[in-house]
């Protein structure tokens, strides 16, 4: 009894300082994004002296500044222009992408092989080698200022991430599925829309879970590209909290406006939370 | 006729497939080739954004403007026969983001190891522990979070704050000293570990119990069980990590951007590669020379893909045995 005993208490203790330490360091990792949230509800002259988390003083007065925006444009308009553009991104390219990806995992055509290479290869480019042509390109069309540029090349699979997502999806789906659909008359275009698309569900969340985060949170495009403020983003609005010089005015109303900026991708992880590690290790790319 | 019948057996066969494949194509032909070669074109002149009617050639001239002073120019005389100035800051900004890529990325890959090993073990909860630690991933990228980085490791931040506790004195404003302020940006990169540690969780999943259990009967300790089984069992998924994490590194943009309030910070301590050519490309409207720069980034990040794939033959085992 008394050698068994004892190594169940030293399993006991390992295991506890385990769970110890992985919490100590997990909060220690999240205790910024905590302060952030905290600090939003502080009145704006105890933000710079307090490192606590407890406040001492309760206020909502940074989220009653921070939300009338800038230039005359609330911040209840920014978020209705961030949803607005990701929902026609993901909209794009939930279309687009399972589309190719389709021809790419069940099709046979000439010339596949090349295609799918270079599928790939544009999965590694810099983007910084298009975006000047880009643009210019989007410039005489008469885009710049608007959505365009940035929601249009959504719905030509512009993003070959969710292109090979979406393959390494297909590919895994058993293939008697479609040899029974077409046995019962099905065509190519059949079998897309009654068979793979309806199991490709998963991977199709998915892709419309980081769509959504990777527009939700693009700003260099946004930068370029909407360039008056009744149709800035959320993330293009938080950059004017921070001056040029890199001075920031409202610090409350920043860290506020920044707390909500944060709550969609938040509650879209936490419910969606397996979507997030399927994409993530199925393709093993970004985030 | 047999000819015709031969093309119509080509449509019949490949039709559909265009049609599925014909979004993505036009996409690739319209948004990636055509831009590049563009660019790339682009690249030998001096298209100015404000006046595109007046574009030149000028050769190898913007590659002039960027390497000049590695041979000591301070300007030379283009193809055009105007006298151009060396870009003083392009040598600057290849150096930050080198020395953010190689700190970054190794550091990244070491802690997102470290934290999976830790939790690839038989704990209760390590789905939420794994959540908690991808949440600085899920929003790090954000301006919000650069946001408040600036306001941690400021003068009067939460980081000094901290450190005054324990009793440090005399602390720098960590964001707008040239010292420091890269590694705050490295530190924020390290931070957003998630997605590698992910992914070497899975990986690390995939490796069987019973080697290990093997490798103890046989007396190896916890040491050794570590360099001869889990690290060359896990090295594709650590190429295959560093490769995409070094490609993502040399893109970095919004952070620095917004923490040195759209410019390269205090002395350029903070003037990414990509920060570099915004400012070259959109505030001086040199779109010839911003394309010339992304070009050398392009041609940067494919050699060094290509050595690190080099060097992979000599410590990625593809599991053929031993």
């Amino acid at each position: 009894m008394g050698p068994g005993n004892n190594m169940k208490t030293s399993t006991v203790v390992r295991y506890t300082l385990t769970h110890l330490f992985i919490i100590v360091l997990g909060l220690a990792m999240i205790y910024p994004v905590l302060w952030m949230v905290v600090s939003s509800f502080k009145p704006n002259n105890m933000i710079f002296s307090d490192p606590g988390l407890i406040p001492k003083a309760v206020t909502i007065e940074n989220y009653i500044s921070g939300w009338k925006g800038y230039a005359g444009t609330s911040f209840g308009k920014f978020f209705a222009n961030s949803l607005l553009m990701c929902t026609v991104a993901i909209v794009g390219n939930l279309i687009s992408c399972t589309m190719a990806a389709y021809a790419f995992a069940r099709l046979k055509f000439a010339g596949k092989g090349l295609w799918f290479a270079v599928m790939m290869v544009t999965l590694m480019l810099p983007s910084q080698v298009t975006i000047v042509p880009r643009y210019i390109l989007f410039n005489t069309f008469g885009w710049v200022g608007s959505y365009l540029p940035i929601v249009v090349p959504r719905f030509f699979a512009t993003d070959a991430f969710f292109v090979f997502l979406l393959v390494q999806f297909i590919r895994s789906l058993p293939k008697e599925l479609d040899e029974a659909a077409i046995i019962d008359g099905c065509g190519k275009v059949g079998v897309f829309l009654r068979i793979i698309v309806p199991l490709a569900i998963p991977a199709l969340v998915t892709t419309a879970l980081f769509t959504f985060l990777w527009t939700w949170d693009d700003f260099f495009n946004h930068l370029l590209y909407l360039t008056n403020p009744p149709i800035f983003s959320v993330s293009r609005a938080l950059r004017t909290f921070v001056g040029d010089a890199g001075a920031v005015v409202n610090w409350g109303g920043a860290l506020a406006m920044s707390t909500l900026s944060m709550v969609p991708p938040f509650i879209l992880f936490f419910s969606l939370q397996k979507y997030f590690v399927q994409g993530i290790t199925t393709t093993g790319i970004k985030g | 006729m047999r000819k015709m019948s031969g093309i119509v057996k080509f449509l019949r066969r490949n039709a559909v497939a265009y049609i599925f494949l014909a979004p993505w194509l036009l996409g690739f032909l319209v948004l990636t080739l055509y831009p590049m070669v563009y660019s790339l074109w682009l690249g030998f002149t001096d298209y100015d954004f404000t006046k595109p009617d007046s574009t030149q050639w000028i050769g190898l001239g913007n590659y002039l403007k960027m390497f000049g002073p590695v041979f000591g120019l301070d300007e030379f005389t283009a193809s055009t026969g105007e006298v151009t100035r060396v870009d003083p800051y392009y040598l600057k900004s290849l150096s930050v983001t080198f020395t953010y890529v190689f700190a970054s990325v190794p550091l990244k890959l070491l802690v997102a190891l470290a934290v999976a090993m830790l939790m690839n073990q038989k704990l209760r909860g390590v789905p939420f522990y794994r959540a908690v630690y991808y949440i600085p991933t899920l929003l790090g990228g954000s301006v919000a979070i650069a946001v408040l980085w600036r306001k941690l490791f400021e003068k009067d931040g939460l980081v000094n704050g901290f450190l005054g506790i324990i009793g440090f004195t005399d602390l720098p404003s960590w964001i707008t000293n040239p010292k420091y302020a890269l590694w705050t940006l490295v530190l924020l990169t390290v931070w957003q570990f998630g997605s590698s540690m992910i992914i070497f969780l899975a990986g690390l999943k995939q490796i069987p119990q019973e080697y290990y259990e093997s490798a103890s009967v046989d007396g190896a300790n916890k040491v050794r069980q570590f360099f001869s089984i889990t690290i060359p069992l896990l090295s594709p998924v650590i190429l295959f990590n560093m490769v995409m994490q070094i490609i993502y590194a040399f893109q970095a943009f919004t952070q620095a951007y917004i923490i040195g309030g759209g410019s390269g910070g205090v002395l350029n301590s903070t003037l990414f590669y990509t920060l570099h050519l915004y400012i070259q490309g959109w505030t001086y409207h040199e779109l010839g020379y911003a394309s010339a720069m992304a070009w050398v980034l392009l041609l940067i990040i494919g050699v060094l893909t290509a050595i690190v794939f080099r060097t992979s033959d000599f410590w990625v085992s593809y599991g053929t045995g031993e």
